[in-house]
């Protein structure tokens, strides 16, 4: 310890050090979020002139493993099932063909990260609310879902008309959806709810009898109970608890350049029908399950 | 000491060479303090002032979410306490009953020696979140009649499980840390192999273990947040059900730091009894 200025060479070397990298690091981050031009015409929603990840493509992302009926056999390349029938027209009406068209995955929760996005855009059931508006952008919804409490024959659940017959049970759902909200605000059982991390450990639970029923949603209730249950049954649907009702949205980043642009798409599949008919396509047996109230 | 009579007077060289030591202490104490202050102020304006600094601040400091969730996450933290609690209480026990296993001797406790060697090696080498995935959705699926299906209950024994295990190596270490020529002299007096390991190597064993516990009791404390993906509504849960509604990871940050106030009383508790194994066995000792 005999050289005195050591210290302040190692404080001067450390704030060089952080004043070379910080700002580095954070810059890269804050101009993927502040480069959002004022005002988008309909000319600048070509794919020539589109700011997406990789000139000339569009990088669609969903989740690792994606289901049915959202994707079919996860392989969303395929454009089968509603979700990746939706990617594609969304892709088409922008103006990118399908070989234009990358997909990647990304897990339901790491989609939500602050920072860049490895994705244009991702499709992955995400519902639309005002609190999530904060950290993402959505696009327009292209689906309205309900929620469905689905158990086994034989269980509790099985035969229950009302919610009130619901409430004394212990009733599981995932964690982050919606849900778990529509489980904790409509059902509102007396005992706490079971919140797995994924529909598959809900499920599981379901199966051995730890939980009495899951409340997922209604496409996926169907598919959950005619492909995937032995004797599974759907109980009914929960009317949602939200004004509008509960509704899904392409995620984009935060102040995303795309943002207009595929809101626009999204509404102009709308707008001519092409969404209602992949709707009929992929989930229509869906609309005929009993509203518990 | 210039008063003591038995001493010859300080002289003039000593008192000059004690001042200029006075004066170079001073110098660094005041040369640490600025280099503090001015890397402190560096350090803050060059984060405050960086780009990002509003997003990262929103995205994870956001003290109004915070103040939000605190209630709810702190309500999911009472959940872990008493895993903990159950934890804390019966892994000593079976985690010195295995390390008792693993040290008896005679031919005859073979198979005592094999079986607690297997266990030791099945569950300190599996991954915690495996054991509670066993434990947890496994168990039932065998529908076996006597099962529990309690996230609790199953959550508590797969932790209980794994942790036992290396508590129990902890034990072994402080059991064969006694020197041998301990053992032979109490034999020697005429005890017998349980009088011996009761009287003589316990007590020995375990003042040398406590801290190596205690510093497992603290990874345990954060450990019992494993047992939410068994669906348990405990204090990682409740943060992750926010983070999920909010797409902000404040109430992470929050429930993270629960579990740190957690865990800061145990670590100085282990640090005092660390401390306290060393003044006794040193005492008497001039070093």
């Amino acid at each position: 310890m005999r050289r005195r200025p050591l210290p302040v060479a190692v404080a001067a070397a450390a704030a060089l050090a952080l004043t070379a990298c910080a700002p580095q690091g954070e810059e890269s981050g804050s101009a993927a979020g502040s480069s959002s031009p004022a005002g988008t015409t309909a000319d600048e929603c070509a794919p020539q002139s589109l700011e997406t990840l990789e000139p000339g493509t569009l990088t669609i992302a969903t989740d690792q493993p994606a289901y049915e009926p959202w994707v079919v056999g996860d392989a969303p390349e395929s454009g089968e099932g509603f979700e990746a029938a939706v990617a594609y027209a969304v892709a088409e009406q922008l103006g990118y063909s399908e070989d234009q068209v990358t997909w990647t995955r990304v897990p339901f929760n790491a989609a939500i990260q602050p920072g860049e996005r490895p994705f244009d855009f991702d499709i992955n059931q995400f519902s639309i609310t005002e609190e999530r508006r904060q950290a993402v952008d959505f696009s327009s919804p292209y689906y309205t879902v309900s929620q469905a409490v689905i158990t086994t024959a034989g269980s509790a659940a099985d035969g229950a008309a009302a919610i009130d017959d619901l409430k004394g049970l212990r009733i599981g759902a995932q964690v982050a959806t919606t849900s778990l909200d529509a489980l904790e605000q409509v059902i509102d059982p007396d005992t706490d709810p079971v919140v797995f991390n994924s529909n598959d450990d809900a499920k599981l639970a379901l199966q051995n009898g730890q939980v009495d029923a899951i409340v997922v949603d209604l496409p996926t209730a169907f598919f959950i109970t005619a492909a995937e249950l032995d004797d599974g049954v759907i109980v009914g649907q929960l009317e949602t608890p939200d004004e509008g009702g509960d509704q899904f949205g392409l995620l984009l980043e935060k102040d995303s350049p795309l943002t207009d642009c595929v809101t626009r798409a999204v509404d102009a599949l709308r707008d001519d029908g092409t969404l209602a008919d992949l709707e009929q396509e992929w989930l229509a047996d869906v609309a005929d399950a009993p509203v518990l109230s | 000491m210039p008063g003591s009579p038995l001493l010859p007077p300080t002289s003039d060289l000593e008192l000059g060479r004690r001042a200029w030591r006075r004066s170079r202490a001073r110098r660094s104490t005041l040369v640490a303090l600025v280099s503090t202050v001015v890397f402190s102020a560096l350090a803050y304006l060059t984060v405050t002032s960086a780009p990002g600094w509003p997003r990262v601040r929103t995205t994870f400091f956001d003290l109004r979410v915070a103040g939000e969730t605190l209630p709810l996450i702190a309500k999911g933290l009472l959940f872990n306490l008493q895993v903990l609690g159950i934890s804390a209480v019966l892994v000593p026990l079976i985690g010195l009953l295995v390390a008792l296993g693993r040290t008896v001797r005679g031919p005859a406790f073979a198979p005592l020696r094999f079986v607690a060697t297997g266990y030791v090696d099945l569950f300190r080498g599996m991954p915690l979140i495996i054991v509670l995935y066993l434990v947890g959705f496994g168990l039932p699926a065998l529908r076996l009649q006597g099962v529990p299906t309690s996230y609790f209950v199953l959550g508590t024994a797969a932790i209980v499980l794994t942790y036992s295990a290396y508590v129990a190596e902890v034990f072994r270490a402080g059991i064969e840390s006694v020197h041998p020529s301990q053992r032979a002299a109490a034999r020697s007096l005429g005890l017998t192999h349980r009088q011996t390991t009761r009287l003589v190597v316990l007590p020995q064993a375990l003042r040398t273990v406590t801290p190596p516990l205690l510093n497992d009791f603290v990874a345990l404390q954060k450990d019992v947040g494993l047992i939410s993906v068994l669906g348990a509504l405990d204090a990682v849960r409740y943060a992750q059900i926010e983070v999920g509604q909010r797409f902000n990871f404040t109430p992470y940050v929050v429930a993270g730091l629960l579990f740190v106030l957690l865990a800061v009383p145990s670590a100085r508790l282990a640090d005092a009894v660390s401390a306290r194994a060393r003044r006794r066995q040193q005492a008497g000792n001039l070093l």
